[in-house]
């Protein structure tokens, strides 16, 4: 069961195109007694540990008329727990030098632990408490509660935070996935202590959690640790929310906000993580919008244009729903000839597909850039969580390579046409655009 | 994306180490004979290398008139040279499976790529290449300078906070050009042409003016090696400027500055103040000033946020900022934003009256063990961090310090007391060398 974790290189010596590194770190898989499964990458040769939990559900296990009670309660674990209150509490992670961090998606609640070997115990001991036994306090409730009305009314002034809402609101409607995590200011207001409890017996459940972790920690250690922290957790969590279908058509809808530059989300339904074809999809999204200036959006609309100074597109598999979505920024004046483009890209994808030089030149980056990712122990935490939360196996990583390179140009194209859907691409853009208006194509 | 760097407030965390293993240990360093100076950190967890070449030329760098020319040449640097096609340099890293940006600020620019790491040499010869061979078309180069002008309004002229922060720095710095935006004034930029770009990249671009960082998987005297061939060749630039720029006269007068914008949702105050920076050899000031921060703001335990967000609940949210990491004199940083109900002229009221009180009571000295303590772990965090490494000893060295001041900086924080503090604090916080800055909205009634 125990390994060490590190890479193993196999490198070549050739310069330009030589073979990519292969990702081998060795990942134990560990269960612990009451039965809780966890995956680590051991490394000894610096004291500490990274710790990621995953709780499935997140933010989409608000009750009705309770939007913002996971979010809240999120905000308020490392605000008193047990015997500490508020001040207590970070003193002591404080005095420890460990960070605890709490966040919340559409789909988990994540926790991010970071601390040192040296005081290990005490240290997983403050995280047990800040996750069984939050105190819910009324005054931390209503600091906390203050603070994300002050983001709520900050995002409603940001034109990037407008866009990403006004889209969500179209493709979702009443689903949790349509609203903001936060809730409204309303619906913030009305949320009750009992809420908060009820909403951390909910999202926080034993049979909902994924471990990864990273750093100075044996199995034995790690699966006895593990049992101790979590052992108080409820068993089951509350029902998790039904799936639900995007649908979208082709056109802009124009959000009027008085700022020099607009912003633009866009998109359509996309592809599930579990899908078949999601790998294909990635690397043809890699080609299409993905991170790189080569990528044909980057090229198209930047650099021969000049009309921006980022366009990404990137595929969105929530747990119960699927988006394809794009992101751009022009000035008001230029933001209809940004879009144009992006349609005509789009458009031109679906129906021609990538050529052999970009697929192959993808592949080269994507296999290439994988085991660079495995950059110290949080990250490495990350990915081990990530990748279980995804439903893929430990083996991946040492597979995951040879999937991309068996993509062929054939399957890229069938993806292409089928993922690619300029008939419903819609773009919400917010801002003062010129010569755009409300309209379906 | 060949993207800024903010300086405000990011503070370098960093001291005596708790495990046997120290940063120093993984750093060695070199000079090659044309000048350049060559720093290796290594961590041989994983077979990946980050390549990075640190210009010590940065936006207060500049002549005056063509403010953000330091960034657009950053961007310019990625169209290619006399060998190279545009984009060649990033096609042919990505090729590799690696990654590459860079970075520009006030006092630095940087480029950088992550690779594996029997790349290191061909990352060297591109970048060797480009620090002499530039070749720019008078035309292409103009719609580049329609991305940077993009880059403005995404960062800036969208947000009324950053272009609060712009006005409230062009404030303080009367005369200094860190009173100049890194990305530039807009009416500036639109004009920056090939020649600006051009006598930028002469001026500056050259081994001796250069820090050259490489870390992870890679053993000194191969990075040294390597160094010779493809860096050693290019001639030192004996015409490089002493690198003075003008300094600020004597503040003799607060300076106040309010900002409206219908799109501010949160009105807030914030206070800086003129303040010294680490100096070579004489960094204990900046260190009790970087304790300082912490201490007032660094987390919910400080002095700022359990005054006013704790016990008396009149704000959402405070904050202390300072970064000693700066050529010229730098700012320490305050920040209010009130709870609903209290106006701005309350908010500044309460942080000077919870400062006054600090500076009376003196520094709590369990509060600031605790923060030593963290600074020491940090440094143990820091070793499994092998990219954020090389960015500490690469902005250190390209602000005016020497391996040795960031070698001695942990032991230097340890030693400083909770005095030595308060004095630094009531040496500082001077209303005369002072911008007070208020953010509000139209909607805000003012008494």
């Amino acid at each position: 069961m125990s390994f060490i974790g590190k890479f193993t290189a196999a490198l070549t010596a050739g310069l330009l195109f030589a073979l990519p590194l292969q990702a081998e770190i060795d990942i134990a898989e560990v269960e612990t007694e009451s039965g809780v499964e966890a995956w680590l990458v051991e490394e000894h040769s610096i004291p500490i540990v990274a710790l990621e939990l995953r709780f499935r559900g997140g933010a989409s296990l608000d009750a009705p008329g309770k939007r913002g009670a996971t979010n809240l309660m999120v905000g308020l674990l490392e605000e008193g727990a047990g015997d500490m209150d508020a001040r207590a509490f970070a003193e002591e992670a404080e005095a420890l030098a460990a960070s605890f961090r709490f966040d919340v998606g559409d789909d988990a609640v994540s926790v991010s632990a970071r601390f040192l070997k040296e005081n290990q115990d005490e240290a997983l001991d403050l995280l047990r408490k800040a996750l069984t036994q939050p105190r819910f306090d009324q005054d931390a409730i209503d600091r906390v509660r203050a603070q994300i009305a002050s983001v709520i009314r900050s995002d409603a002034q940001d034109p990037d935070a407008i866009a990403s809402m006004q889209f969500n609101e179209r493709a979702f409607g009443d689903h949790p996935y349509g609203s903001r995590i936060e809730g409204t200011l309303d619906s913030l207001a009305a949320l009750e202590r009992e809420d908060l409890v009820e909403a951390h017996e909910g999202a926080l459940a034993r049979d909902r959690v994924h471990v990864g972790a990273a750093g100075a920690i044996t199995p034995e250690e790690l699966a006895g640790a593990l049992d101790t922290l979590l052992a108080d957790l409820p068993q089951t969590g509350a029902a998790l929310p039904e799936d639900i279908d995007v649908s979208t058509e082709a056109g802009v809808t124009v959000v009027p906000f008085d700022v020099p530059q607009s912003v633009a989300v866009f998109g359509h339904d996309g592809l599930a993580r579990d899908d078949p074809d999601f790998l294909a999809a990635y690397v043809l999204n890699e080609i299409l919008g993905g991170g790189g200036f080569e990528a044909r959006l980057m090229e198209e609309v930047r650099e021969k244009r000049g009309l921006t100074y980022g366009v990404y597109s990137y595929l969105v598999p929530k747990d119960h729903a699927a988006l394809y979505l794009g992101r751009v920024s022009s000035a008001n004046d230029r933001m209809a000839e940004a879009i144009e483009v992006i349609r005509d890209e789009w458009a031109k994808m679906a129906e021609t597909g990538v050529t052999e030089e970009e697929l192959e030149s993808a592949k080269t980056y994507l296999t290439g850039a994988y085991p660079l990712r495995f950059d110290g122990n949080g990250q490495i935490a990350n990915i081990l969580v990530g990748m279980q939360m995804d439903g893929l196996p430990a083996s991946y990583v040492s597979e995951r390579n040879d999937m991309i390179e068996a993509i062929t140009l054939e399957d890229i194209q069938r993806v292409a046409a089928r993922i690619l859907k300029p008939e419903a691409l819609r773009f919400v853009v917010v801002g003062q655009p010129d010569d755009l208006e409300d309209a379906n194509q | 994306m060949r993207r800024l760097i903010a300086l405000a407030g990011a503070c370098f965390l960093a001291a005596a180490p708790l495990s046997a293993q120290t940063i120093q240990d993984q750093v060695t360093s070199f000079e090659l004979d044309n000048g350049m100076d060559v720093v290796v950190i290594e961590d041989h967890r994983a077979p990946a290398v980050v390549h990075m070449v640190w210009y010590r030329a940065g936006s207060a760098d500049e002549e005056p008139g063509v403010s953000g020319v330091a960034h657009f040449l950053e961007h310019l640097l990625f169209k290619g040279t006399e060998t190279r096609a545009p984009g060649e340099f990033s096609e042919i890293v990505k090729a590799q499976g690696g990654t590459d940006n860079a970075f520009t600020s006030y006092d630095y620019t940087g480029y950088f790529q992550r690779v594996a790491a029997d790349r290191l040499g061909l990352m060297m010869e591109l970048e060797a290449d480009r620090m002499k061979n530039l070749q720019l078309d008078r035309e292409d180069i103009l719609t580049e300078r329609d991305v940077i002008i993009e880059e403005r309004n995404q960062r800036v002229e969208n947000d009324p906070g950053a272009l609060f922060r712009e006005q409230s720095t062009a404030a303080q710095f009367l005369n200094h050009p860190y009173g100049t935006p890194v990305i530039g004034w807009r009416h500036e930029m639109v004009n920056l042409d090939l020649d600006d770009a051009l006598a930028y990249y002469e001026k500056f671009y050259s081994p001796n003016n250069a820090v050259l960082v490489v870390a992870g998987d890679v053993e000194p005297d191969d990075v040294l090696t390597l160094a010779k061939q493809h860096y050693g060749p290019i001639p030192a630039n004996d015409e490089l400027p002493e690198r003075t720029r003008p300094q600020e006269p004597p503040q003799m007068a607060e300076r106040r500055i309010t900002f409206t914008d219908p799109r501010v949702a949160q009105p807030y105050v914030m206070r800086s103040y003129l303040a010294p920076e680490r100096d070579p050899g004489d960094q204990r000031k900046a260190a009790a000033l970087t304790l300082l921060a912490e201490i007032l703001g660094g987390s919910q335990t400080s002095v700022l946020p359990q005054a006013l967000q704790f016990e008396e609940k009149r704000s959402v949210y405070t904050g202390a900022f300072y970064s000693g990491l700066s050529l010229d004199d730098t700012t320490f940083g305050l920040i209010n934003m009130p709870s609903e109900g209290i106006t701005l002229e309350q908010a500044e009221a309460d942080m000077d009256r919870v400062i006054a009180e600090f500076l009376e009571n003196g520094v709590d000295p369990e509060q600031l063990e605790r923060i030593k303590f963290q600074f020491r772990a940090a440094q143990t965090y820091a070793l499994d961090n092998a990219n954020s490494l090389a960015r500490l000893y690469g902005s250190a060295l390209t602000s005016g310090l020497t391996i040795e001041d960031v070698n001695a900086w942990p032991d230097i924080v340890q030693s400083i007391t909770g005095e030595e503090i308060v004095a630094a604090a009531r040496e500082v916080f001077d209303r005369d060398r002072a911008v007070t800055g208020f953010l509000r909205n139209d909607a805000e009634v003012t008494q």
